[in-house]
């Protein structure tokens, strides 16, 4: 059990680490995800469920959803295909 | 394929409407299954110009670091001040850790009678199994007030900065937020068709069930909020507001704050001022029992589902 929480301790950091350093922010928001998933489980370990119902829910679940949805809203997500999209939207349109 | 029976009878048997699915020729699904067309979202020319036209401006001045010599320095400037900071930050915080009392030792500030008496009397005198939910809803019990508190001021910030009163802008925004819903898709419907149910009984179950076991207000109305977001995004706004508009979010939020807020002024006066507490307490163990605590739970819960779903609603299309 202690091995197995050191390595979840291990991975937390690789993984705060590794979201300030991803490029895209679609990635970053991925592995923040998993930050809180792997944080839940280590409450889980600390012997504290309610706080590990409480990270899934709001960490893994709501947040995540809300920075979807800005990375949406401000056009932040799918970069490449929008402006391909834009293009050939005005080319539909000229012909 | 040899067959025994003539062509028009196999053209009935079920082995006939697999293979055809199977070699692609026929979906058994379509027809069958409500496929709603999606209104299509038409961008015009000019707007799309416009943006292009507006990105391209911000590119030129902020980003093309050929003719911006400041902006080179800037960004050296900026990166060798994050690694600074980021050392000083560490720096101070260690040295502050460096000075905290050893884990565990017998003389820390935080191994007081507070702590004795919550798990000696803790059960006896809130009637809670689950000593944390007892702890944090009857001593403590002003403390998650000024939580609950803090989310309802949250929300109405969020609704001041995004709620679109306007109604042409807000049929825009509506038109706009078509392009993002996902277009009737069965994999996600069918899904959340399965889950939604269940995850709401979780919730509920964990908000029920918080002064016995694991859980609470809190944790239940995030597991019911996360349902409700799902829903919504599978099924679309339209359907959610058949249950749940903005009439219903103001009656139920406010009414649950100002139902914790009245349990609340009860226990805080005849607490302070010696009088006795005429709700009864109950057999620890059972569902109705614990005193405040299992309603001020359901308060808590309702608050927080409602939070959440709001906050998921406002930022995506600006009204519930």
């Amino acid at each position: 059990m202690r091995i197995f929480q050191y390595i979840l301790l291990f991975f937390l950091v690789v993984c705060a680490i590794s979201v300030s350093f991803s490029k895209k922010l679609l990635n970053s928001i991925l592995i923040f995800m998993s930050y809180s998933l792997v944080m839940s489980i280590i409450w889980i370990c600390l012997e504290s469920p309610d706080l590990a119902i409480t990270e899934a829910a709001v960490g893994a679940g709501v947040t995540s959803v809300l920075f979807f949805v800005t990375l949406k809203k401000i056009n932040a997500i799918e970069e490449e295909n929008q402006k391909g999209e834009k293009e050939s939207m005005i080319e539909q349109r000229r012909r | 394929m040899s067959r025994m029976k003539p062509e028009e009878e196999y053209k009935r048997t079920k082995a006939f409407h697999f293979f055809r699915w199977l070699s692609g020729e026929k979906d058994p699904y379509i027809g069958n299954m409500e496929m709603k067309p999606q209104k299509e979202y038409i961008e015009e020319e000019a707007s799309i110009q416009d943006r292009m036209r507006e990105s391209q401006m911000v590119m030129d001045k902020v980003y093309n670091l050929k003719y911006n010599r400041w902006q080179i320095f800037f960004r050296y400037f900026y990166r060798i001040m994050a690694v600074v900071f980021c050392i000083l930050l560490l720096g101070l915080l260690l040295f502050t850790v460096s000075y905290l009392p050893p884990t565990g030792n017998a003389s820390n500030p935080d191994n007081n009678e507070v702590a004795k008496r919550y798990i000696e009397k803790g059960m006896q005198e809130t009637g809670a199994v689950n000593i944390v939910t007892g702890m944090i809803l009857t001593y403590r019990a002003f403390d998650t007030f000024g939580e609950t508190n803090v989310l309802f001021i949250a929300t109405c910030c969020v609704m001041i900065m995004l709620m679109i009163e306007d109604a042409e802008s807000k049929k825009e925004e509506v038109l706009d937020d078509m392009r993002f819903e996902p277009k009737n898709d069965a994999i996600l419907q069918a899904t959340a068709m399965f889950l939604v149910p269940v995850i709401f009984i979780f919730g509920i179950y964990i908000i029920l069930n918080g002064h016995l076991s694991p859980g609470g207000g809190f944790s239940g109305g995030a597991t019911i909020g996360a349902g409700m977001i799902l829903y919504a995004s599978a099924f679309g706004f339209e359907k959610t507001q058949r249950f749940f508009n903005e009439n219903i979010y103001k009656i139920t939020k406010v009414t649950a704050l100002c139902m914790y807020g009245l349990i609340g002024i009860y226990y805080y006066v005849t607490g302070a001022n010696g009088i006795e507490n005429h709700i009864p307490l109950g057999i620890p163990g059972h569902i109705v029992s614990a005193g405040i605590i299992f309603p001020i739970n359901i308060c808590v819960g309702i608050e927080v589902a409602c939070t959440m779903y709001a906050f998921y609603a406002l930022f995506r299309r600006g009204g519930l």
